[in-house]
């Protein structure tokens, strides 16, 4: 049973071996025929699910691709007599080809839009082909030992046998991306696109990824589904009933799952079948209806896919077991270690760095150095402009001047996931976690920056997991953390990319007395062992135990800099914090 | 002159379809571009507009140029109370509040309970109903008033048909109407609130998903009309729906997202460059105009071209 929920070879082994031997019970040629086309729609429903089950982002169109495997194949049958052994193949690339050119102008938009611009492509093609004269283009019939080489099979099984191997090869590829940082990757974008970027992840080159082989395995769907029906019509591959085919049996199955449009396309699809051919016949739109009660009732009882709701069912008990919440370890902070040694070279240099919104000049003319080991405090007023100069620097905000040197490089026009990978890492005012992935995929997302090898990535996840003191919450979902573990969660997820520069935006805010003792701890832990952080707050008090220098921020430039101490003291700070009435007293 | 005369009489078969267009692009626009509903049934509302403005329009032996407005308006009763019973007993539970904020607020189950309905309902239809086009049969979807010949050699002449004439000047006056509902009245204005922010209209007193009811059986009511008036001159069966959708999400994001009035534009503008590209495109492709227009619009102003804000990150 563990060998077989591990090894995908196992499983498609198993599953192949059953669903071969099941037709030979079958002697009706129709439902041979029905059986080689279930394969078909849950590659499309697989090829579906790479794509919108990962990146969230919901594809009206995957007919598109569909579409342009079939009709390679028909066009290359038909015009030049080549083989759909050549011809499928092809098909995917063209696929490939059709998800890069839809991906490029349509990855700029969201939500609803990018939905409904799906919705048009397969549609404007379909109107295309058609006016180019492709009603109805034929795959000519082949005989002898030139139909076995066009894959025109005498026998009906050899179909199935076509079929189910294509299939395993989608599984096989949707389980590569499943178990791969491919597929967490484009979970983490899905589930909060900042905090992706800024952990490293290149989310457009993820989004471009997973339409490519998305793409492709349409392609190869709809090029041997032409190849096996022989007939195509623009209506047939480029209509609407195809993109919804896809989308039904992935999410009736379960989305985000590689098994889930198998499930979906076993179910659905040879059902309507058999009602088709029973009652079909004489109460004419009796299979719709009840293929769309059957859709409607599984929405309403297991919107999750009906594989998603089995697993709750069938593992509901393990979950219960391990109930009991796990304790943050506070690392103890050695005294006796000499205090950090801060070194002169410079980090981080910042040189007249300047942004304004509108008319509002929220960064003006910002300079500043970080040193090696040094633990940098940027505290200032409310809409002092910290959190702008933080995005300035981590590339979500472009510069409209200055300069911010990295390690010799300047940051100004770079992307949020470049900075990252070059070594500065950030985490939020307001916690961004991957609600839906446990503590340690989070984490592990944060670790690909750096390492090209998923275990090594695990293994730096569980070693940033262990210096915030969070290890003993590596399952947990993201989403039941409290704030204090949302924090730690966060600065293990940036450790575990192994930044030289560390921004820190208000970690303490929000947390109770207490658990700023822990977070103060486990940042002056960090700094011990050599950490460059920069570090926003609002409030000082507990700023002074932690940093070696302040740098003051009113209205968007620099007040004041220098020691906690001689900070403290100056009057334009306290006037900034408190008012000119205050400068007075603090004089006495 | 020849060619100008094409051009005005496209024009002004663009201006009759295209506000039908407009109508039932304003229905799906309160669902869909207020609320963020995906709606995949609202061909299939359009569909039973049509039935049921037919079996209305014979079964009362109505007659007269305004005999199919007032059934289209009749019948629209059923539609209106047929989208507050899919909501109730489906949406509900993947709309508004309760899915605010969630993974892609609701929209896979939206997206897959509306399919449902869709099939339901066409499929449905063909059972009750059959296969046989229909339409509502008046003398006036065959009669034209003549304006013209404006030119002195007997040319420019042009000719409005009464029954689509009807159908446009019903058309604007029902969308001014919902216009003036949406941004006047208190309900209208309680819908907006509901729509824009579920949370806080809770807070301010306001019972969203009554509110989210409301505007999805009002959006599924004004397609519905829209569809009866389109029987009064175009053969349906059950299966028109799907004829309809895709044009009718192109009207309201052309449009613009959130607005009332601009999917109404949306679809007339559709209409328009639907009609006119008959003059120098082949048949074929006269549908995939609208689609490349579409598609150009979303990608270079997804905000519609009357739409105000564009959504973010």
């Amino acid at each position: 049973m563990q060998l077989l929920r591990n090894n995908i070879y196992a499983q498609l082994g198993i599953f192949a071996f059953v669903y071969l031997t099941s037709t030979f019970f079958i002697d009706d040629n129709y439902f041979r025929f029905v059986l080689s086309t279930v394969p078909i729609w849950a590659i499309m429903g697989i090829s579906w699910n790479i794509f919108s089950g990962y990146t969230g982002l919901v594809s009206f169109g995957h007919a598109a691709f569909f579409g342009i495997g079939a009709y390679t194949v028909v066009i290359l049958s038909m015009t030049f007599g080549i083989s759909p052994m050549i011809g499928i193949p092809l098909g995917c690339v063209g696929g490939l080809i059709g998800g890069i050119l839809i991906g490029y102008p349509t990855f700029r938009l969201r939500g609803v839009y990018f939905a409904l611009a799906m919705l048009a492509y397969p549609l404007t093609l379909l109107y295309i082909f058609e006016w180019m004269g492709y009603q109805e283009p034929t795959i000519p019939m082949r005989t002898g030992d030139e139909a076995f080489w066009h894959m025109q099979f005498e026998n009906p099984f050899y179909n199935i046998v076509v079929s189910v191997v294509l299939m395993s090869l989608a599984i096989w590829v949707s389980h590569k991306i499943h178990s791969s940082r491919f597929g967490l990757s484009l979970t983490a974008i899905k589930q909060n696109e900042a905090a992706a970027e800024s952990a490293g992840l290149d989310s457009a080159k993820w989004k471009m990824r997973a339409i490519m082989v998305s793409g492709a395995l349409a392609g190869l769907a709809g090029g041997w589904y032409a190849a096996l029906v022989l007939v195509v019509t623009p209506n047939s591959v480029f209509g609407m009933l195809t993109s919804s085919q896809a989308m039904i049996v992935t999410l009736f199955g379960g989305v985000s799952t590689v098994w889930g449009p198998v499930v979906g396309s076993l179910v659905l699809i040879p059902t309507s079948e058999i009602i088709q051919a029973t009652v079909g016949e004489k109460l004419h739109g009796i299979h719709g209806v009840l293929l769309g009660v059957a859709i409607i009732l599984m929405m309403l009882f297991a919107p999750d896919g009906i594989l998603t709701k089995l697993k709750s069912l069938v593992f509901r008990s393990n979950k219960h077991a391990d109930a009991g919440t796990p304790e943050v370890t506070v690392p103890v902070r050695d005294d006796t270690a000499s205090k950090r040694s801060l070194s002169s070279e410079i980090m981080l240099d910042v040189r007249g760095l300047s942004v304004s919104f509108g008319g509002l000049q929220a960064v003006a003319d910002v300079s500043f150095q970080v040193h090696k080991g040094e633990v940098l405090g940027i505290i200032g007023p409310n809409g002092a402009g910290k959190t702008t100069l933080f995005n300035l620097l981590n590339g979500f905000i472009p510069a409209s001047a200055g300069e911010i040197i990295f390690a010799d490089t300047n940051l100004v026009g770079l992307k949020p996931n470049q900075v990252c990978r070059l070594g500065v890492g950030r985490t939020f005012q307001v916690a961004r976690p991957f609600s839906r992935l446990s503590v340690l995929e989070n984490v592990i997302v944060g670790a690909f920056a750096k390492d090209a090898d998923d275990e090594t990535a695990r293994k730096h996840a569980l070693e940033a997991l262990g210096r915030v003191g969070m290890l003993g919450h590596a399952e947990v979902l993201a989403g039941g953390l409290n704030s204090l573990e949302l924090r730690l969660m966060e600065l293990a997820r940036v450790l575990a990319g192994r930044p030289d520069l560390l921004l820190m935006d208000e970690t303490l805010a929000g947390l109770g007395a207490d658990e700023v003792e822990i977070m103060l701890s486990t940042l002056n832990h960090l700094a011990d062992q050599g950490q460059s952080i920069v570090i926003i707050e609002h409030t000082m008090q507990a700023m002074v135990r932690l940093v070696d220098r302040f740098i003051v921020l009113n209205h968007g430039s620099v007040l004041a800099a220098g020691e906690p101490a001689a900070v403290m003291k100056d009057p334009l700070v306290i006037e900034a914090y408190l008012g000119k009435k205050w400068v007075n007293n603090a004089e006495h | 002159m020849i060619v100008l005369e094409n051009f005005f009489q496209s024009l002004i078969a663009g201006l009759l379809i295209g506000s039908l267009y407009g109508l039932m692009c304003v229905g799906l626009g309160l669902i869909f571009g207020l609320m963020r509903v995906i709606n995949f049934a609202q061909g299939e509302f359009l569909m039973l507009g049509m039935y049921g403005a037919f079996y209305v329009f014979s079964w009362f032996g109505l007659s007269g140029i305004l005999g199919p407005v007032l059934a289209a308006l009749v019948s629209s009763l059923f539609s209106f109370g047929l989208g507050w019973i899919i909501h109730q007993f489906l949406l509900s539970n993947s709309t508004g509040r309760a899915v605010a904020g969630t993974e892609g607020d609701g929209h896979y189950q939206q997206l897959i309970l509306t399919l449902g309905v869709s099939l339901v309902l066409a499929n449905g239809a063909l059972l009750v109903f059959g296969n046989l086009p229909l339409s509502i049969r008046t003398p006036y979807a065959s009669q034209a008033w003549e304006l013209g010949p404006l030119a002195d050699d007997g040319m420019l002449m042009f000719f409005f048909n009464q029954a689509r004439v009807m159908a446009l000047l019903a058309a604007v006056v029902i969308t001014g109407a919902t216009y003036l509902f949406i941004s006047r009245s208190r309900i209208g204005k309680t819908l907006r609130a509901a729509a824009d922010n579920p949370d806080a209209a809770t807070y301010m007193g306001i019972d969203v998903t009554r509110a989210h009811r409301i505007s999805f059986s009002l959006g599924v009511a004004i397609t519905a009309i829209a569809g009866g008036l389109v029987a009064s001159y175009y053969p349906f069966q059950p299966y028109i729906g799907l004829e309809f959708v895709v044009i009718m999400y192109a009207g309201v994001v052309l449009g613009g997202l959130g607005s009332i009035m601009g999917p109404f534009w949306g679809g007339l503008i559709i209409g328009i460059v639907q009609q006119l590209s008959a003059l120098v495109l082949p048949m074929q492709l006269q549908n995939g105009t609208i689609f490349v227009l579409f598609l150009l619009v979303i990608l270079f102003r997804p905000q519609g071209l009357f739409g105000k804000n564009v959504e973010r990150v």
